[in-house]
């Protein structure tokens, strides 16, 4: 697939890495006690190592490490065995020390890979570069006060993932398929919940064009984009930025960007990192992060089937489409409940009835999965109660409208509303019969070779059976009385 | 009654003990001397309603039969330890006021074992110095006199503690130790200092100045005081990272006096060139007189010795730079702020005002060699020579128990003397900073005196957690050497 | 042989974030430089193969459990602070 931006002088590519910051799913902060939830009071889940008290010291948190070894095996990637905490300086007013715990030159997880499931159906690797703990920041909210902003340090400490991916994405499409299968390796992994507009994944751009086939142009890195579908945006609207600069005899500077979603631009920032100078090195207060293969095969043992290695067990046992198995997997909440529909019945008759109905219904909607009106046990017994011809397909698309509705047991529904398909041969012979004997005209031109009108019967019957008659019988029978 | 702030801790213990006196007794005997050598400026903070009532609690403790290691026992805290509820400065202006939530791991240690707290001492402000002339609170004076009488520094950077014993302000005072901060200003007041091994103490409460270097000591009047409050003040603490899980020893137990057929290790690269007649002589005597107590003298070489100043002083400001960078005014201590400022206006103005001279230089320093384009020449260059200097002391360790070494290369000087030119300042480091960068103990003991009848100190430089050694060793050149002189400023 | 010029040390100073008036920028060129040059002699030390040394703790890094032990404590972590209001650290406007 290939993604050109036609400028006026020719088309140009774009090149994007992306830095995705994921929260880490702990009950206590990175260095500190403290607990991580959400939502309390300002500067109640601090201790006073996250306020950076005098004296104060840091000391790591096993889950943090385990979670993000966790993450770097789900990626592929390599774990570094060896590891080390480095300060990055730098004032901010809700950083409290003054420097960043993170890492830098030894990061725990080295390269790994992400595949990418495009729309189409195709795949495309993209290169993971790094992945890093780091500390979050506390939160400045600047509308409490005119002349004043207020600090709260809930967020101080917080573990966080730093996940860099290489310059490999060429199109907001793929930009938005990274996101969606990062985040749904984190939440396979529990490693974080992925929630993008709660903040607890963030998501940094770096964009830059380039004729095809030269080399990588100047890039600028757009910050804290809360949202794929705005990451898609800013990307697209600033590589076309870039271009526009370059082919008005302008020369892109390396810079900070805020994407404003509101305006539908991407803004400068460089006020703010005016002379920036991080003096990374390594954190005196801590000591290299040191594990063995065990730690790392202990990990290992734990990991869940990941979306990719699901999708391709789904392919092979159930016989879906790379398509279908690719939707099923992109959130493990509906693998799962796929799973639950699929188990010891038709997979591909499974599939569709989640992916077409389900979701269909569920988009429409507004709701996520793990809210559906529909359990997946229910909508199993629907599809038993077509492949054992109780019902037929027509009325179980009825009755899956009354149960996306109220909830409610199929085969109580098809038993409270009558649903059950005919399968007596007197009742549908009898049925027959009136159509037949009603319509002598078309009898005449099927009988007269118009084999199609046969279809136009069937309905008639169907109709007059209230939809109940079993369509294979109804058929059937029409075909002996007319053409015996 | 004899007066009691002669005593020393083990004497002080000991009569407590015995009922010869009590806490509360001890330690007012103690706030009178506070309060008769206020001139000296040895404390910044003096606490003495706390001292009174943690005596008075001390005295019922004691009373039911639950006395600690220190009961009883009125030291003086280094301002560079945060003590709950009471002011701690860090000799700082921009910590003026600052009174923590919390007790630094060894304080804590130090009161739960019964220890009373007379005050907060004095020091160079943030411990950066050694000559204690950086504190925003002003000089101490070190109570001993040269002969023309002029007030001479007491070393630093924990002078305020080591004025404070030697004047008998205290019978012992906490120190922390970066460069030669407990070894330096002990051998400057004539009497005991001892830098443990890094990890020995914890440093969580204790305001950092170089995260890799600082360590906790005691400074004390005898070898035996200094066992005694070790004993009290070390252990393993979860809350530092650094923090050396290993068994606290009976320090005291290590008191044999015996040090036959031990090695001491003699560096001849110590042996500087201009090193002055009195050094090299005091020096000389010791190891006369650990070879006497028969010990077997070894030569030993620890090549990068010259290398270790310029290391340190880039180790500890870059260190020091990201460590200060909390003092922004934002969360505690001062803050200046004009009408209008932005927050970088408040950053700039609040450490311009909150830091002294000293302090900036080095914070400066620091930034500048860890900056882009600097790192691999300057800070990575320097954590090289660092390794190389360990390994020096690891091979030399390899055929000797411990090294004896001169603590400084002078006498104390006049306050005033070296200002102005902050690298002939860093020299008085020269003999300490070695088994900082090593991270290894070091104890400092007066074994004479300066033609200017000044106290002179040596050190004993130990394994990696062989205190005891050090201290058995220093034992034996403390009763060789018996160093009975007292200063000599404190007359009238 | 380094020599810190005024711009050098006007922009340390920013990075360090302590104001320094004109006339200080060049006494600190002075101090800085003199300090420099003592810190020169290492640049002859044969380091060839040798790992920089982080920390003299023979260690490796101790991980604590994963429990909240700490936090609830927000008036002792807001009591030495110059300026707050409603449970919050109050600085000069941050324009973003
Ligand atoms: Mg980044
Ligand atoms: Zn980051």
């Amino acid at each position: 697939m290939t993604y050109v931006i036609e400028g006026s002088t020719g088309p140009w590519e774009i090149v994007v890495g992306l830095e995705v910051h994921c929260q880490v799913i702990s009950e206590s902060k990175l260095f500190s006690g403290a607990s991580t939830k959400f939502g309390n009071d300002p500067n109640t889940n601090v201790s006073l190592v996250d306020a950076a008290m005098p004296g104060m010291l840091p000391v790591v948190n096993a889950a943090c490490v385990r979670q993000a070894v966790k993450t770097g095996l789900g990626l592929k990637a390599k774990i570094n065995k060896e590891s080390v905490f480095a300060r990055k300086n730098y004032f901010y007013a809700d950083l409290p020390q003054g420097y960043q715990i993170s890492q830098f030159d030894k990061p725990i997880v080295g390269e790994g890979t992400i595949i990418l499931d495009m729309p189409d159906g195709s795949t495309k690797a993209v290169g993971i570069e790094r992945l890093h703990l780091e500390q979050d920041a506390g939160k400045s909210m600047h509308d409490q006060d005119p002349k004043y902003s207020h600090i709260d340090l809930n967020r101080s400490g917080v573990a966080l993932m730093e996940i860099v991916s290489m310059p490999d994405i060429r199109t907001p499409e793929e930009a938005g398929a990274y996101l969606t299968k990062l985040r749904a390796i984190v939440r396979y992994l529990g490693t974080c919940d992925g929630n993008m507009n709660e903040g607890s994944m963030r998501c940094d751009a770096n964009v830059s064009v380039r004729r095809p086939g030269e080399p990588f142009g100047t890039r600028c890195e757009i910050k804290n984009v809360n949202s794929i579908r705005f990451v898609m945006q800013a990307i697209e609207i600033e590589a076309k930025r870039q271009v526009e600069v370059i082919e008005g005899g302008g020369e892109i500077v390396q810079e900070t960007r805020l994407y404003d979603q509101r305006l539908g631009e991407t803004r400068s920032m460089r006020s703010k990192e005016m002379a920036h100078d991080y003096r990374y090195f390594p954190d005196p207060d801590l000591l290299p992060l040191v594990f063995d293969d065990a730690f790392i095969s202990e990990i290992e043992k734990e990991l869940p089937e990941l979306p990719d290695e699901k999708k391709a067990r789904f392919m092979r046992e159930n016989g879906l489409s790379a398509y279908d198995a690719g939707v099923l997997v992109a959130e493990k909440e509906k693998a799962d409940y796929y799973e639950v529909v699929a188990k010891g019945r038709d997979g591909k008759l499974a599939a569709n009835w989640v992916i077409t109905n389900l979701f269909g219904a569920l988009n429409k909607a507004e709701v996520g999965i793990a809210d559906s009106p529909v359990s997946a046990e229910n909508l199993g017994k629907l599809i038993d109660l077509i492949s054992d011809d109780t019902i037929s397909g027509r009325i179980a698309k009825d009755v899956f409208e009354i149960m996306i509705e109220t909830g409610g047991d199929p085969e109580k529904i098809v038993e409270e509303k009558g649903l059950k398909q005919i399968t007596d041969t007197g009742a549908i012979e009898t049925a027959i019969d009136e159509v037949i004997a009603a319509n002598p005209d078309k009898v005449e031109e099927i009988r007269a070779g118009k084999d199609k009108m046969l279809g136009w019967f069937v309905g008639q019957v169907m109709k007059s059976t209230g939809g109940k008659a079993n369509p294979g019988m109804v058929n059937k029978m029409l075909r002996d009385k007319i053409l015996g | 009654m004899t007066d009691l702030t002669n005593l020393t801790l083990a004497e002080a213990r000991d009569g407590l003990a015995k009922g010869d006196y009590t806490s509360v007794e001890l330690t007012e005997a103690h706030l009178k001397s506070m309060e008769a050598h206020r001139n000296l400026n040895a404390y910044i903070t003096e606490t003495p309603e706390k001292a009174i009532e943690m005596a008075k609690a001390s005295d019922a403790k004691r009373a039911k039969g639950e006395a600690g290691k220190m009961e009883g026992l009125p030291i003086a805290i280094k301002d560079l330890f945060c003590t709950e509820g009471v002011q701690t400065t860090a000799a700082s202006h921009i910590l003026e006021g600052f009174k923590p939530e919390y007790e630094s791991t060894v304080t804590r240690n130090l009161f739960d074992n019964g220890a009373v707290m007379l005050g907060k001492a004095n020091l160079d402000e943030f411990a950066m110095g050694s000559s204690n002339t950086s504190s925003y609170y002003g000089n101490v004076i070190n109570p001993w006199k040269g002969k023309d009488g002029k007030d001479l520094v007491p070393g630093g950077s924990s002078g305020g503690s080591a004025a404070a014993v030697a004047a008998n302000m205290a019978l012992a005072a906490t120190g922390t130790d970066t460069g030669g901060s407990i070894r330096q200003p002990a051998s400057y007041c004539g009497i005991v200092g001892l830098k443990p091994t890094y990890g020995r103490c914890s440093r969580w409460g204790i305001v950092a100045f170089a995260s890799s270097l600082d360590q906790a000591g005691p400074m004390t009047k005898t070898v035996r005081d200094a066992a005694i409050m070790l004993g009290s003040m070390a252990g393993h603490d979860a809350k530092d990272s650094t923090s050396a899980p290993m068994a606290v020893p009976d320090f005291e137990a290590a008191l044999t006096g015996d040090i036959r057929g031990m090695k001491i290790g003699i560096p001849k690269e110590y042996r500087v060139d201009g090193m002055p007649e009195e050094i090299s002589k005091l020096w000389d005597d010791g190891v006369a007189m650990l070879r006497y107590a028969g010990a077997e003298v070894v030569d030993v070489s620890l090549p990068h010795t010259k290398y270790a100043l310029g290391t340190y002083y880039i180790v500890a400001p870059a260190e020091a730079s990201s460590n200060l960078a909390r003092y922004d005014g934002l969360r505690y201590g001062q803050r200046v702020m004009d009408e209008g400022d932005s927050l970088d206006d408040m950053y700039m103005k609040s450490r311009a005002a909150g830091f002294g001279k000293e302090v900036q230089r080095r914070i400066m320093i620091g930034t500048y060699v860890l900056s882009a384009g600097y790192y691999d020449a300057y800070y990575n260059k320097a954590l090289k020579v660092r390794r190389r200097i360990y390994e020096d002391f690891a091979n030399a360790f390899g055929s000797v128990d411990t090294i004896l070494a001169p603590t400084a290369p002078s006498a104390a000087f006049a306050i005033g003397e070296n200002e102005g030119d902050p690298v002939k300042m860093y020299l008085n480091d020269v003999f300490t900073v070695p088994a900082s960068l090593a991270g290894l103990p070091g104890l400092s003991l007066p074994t004479g005196l300066s033609s200017e009848g000044l106290p002179l100190g040596l050190q004993l430089i130990g394994k990696p957690f062989d205190e005891e050694t050090v201290l058995r060793v220093g034992g034996v050149l403390e009763s060789a050497a018996n160093f009975t002189a007292k200063p000599s400023g404190l007359e009238g | 042989m380094s020599s810190l010029d005024k711009e050098t040390v006007r922009r340390i100073a920013y990075l360090s974030r302590i104001n320094v008036s004109e006339e200080g920028l060049s006494e600190l060129a002075g101090d800085l430089t003199r300090i420099l040059d003592f810190v020169e002699e290492l640049q002859e030390v044969d380091v060839e193969g040798c790992d920089p040394l982080t920390s003299v703790a023979d260690l490796t890094l101790p991980l604590r459990k994963d429990e909240v032990t700490d936090g609830n404590i927000q008036q002792k972590v807001l009591s030495n602070a110059p300026m707050t209001d409603a449970g919050c650290f109050v600085v000069p406007k941050v324009v973003e």
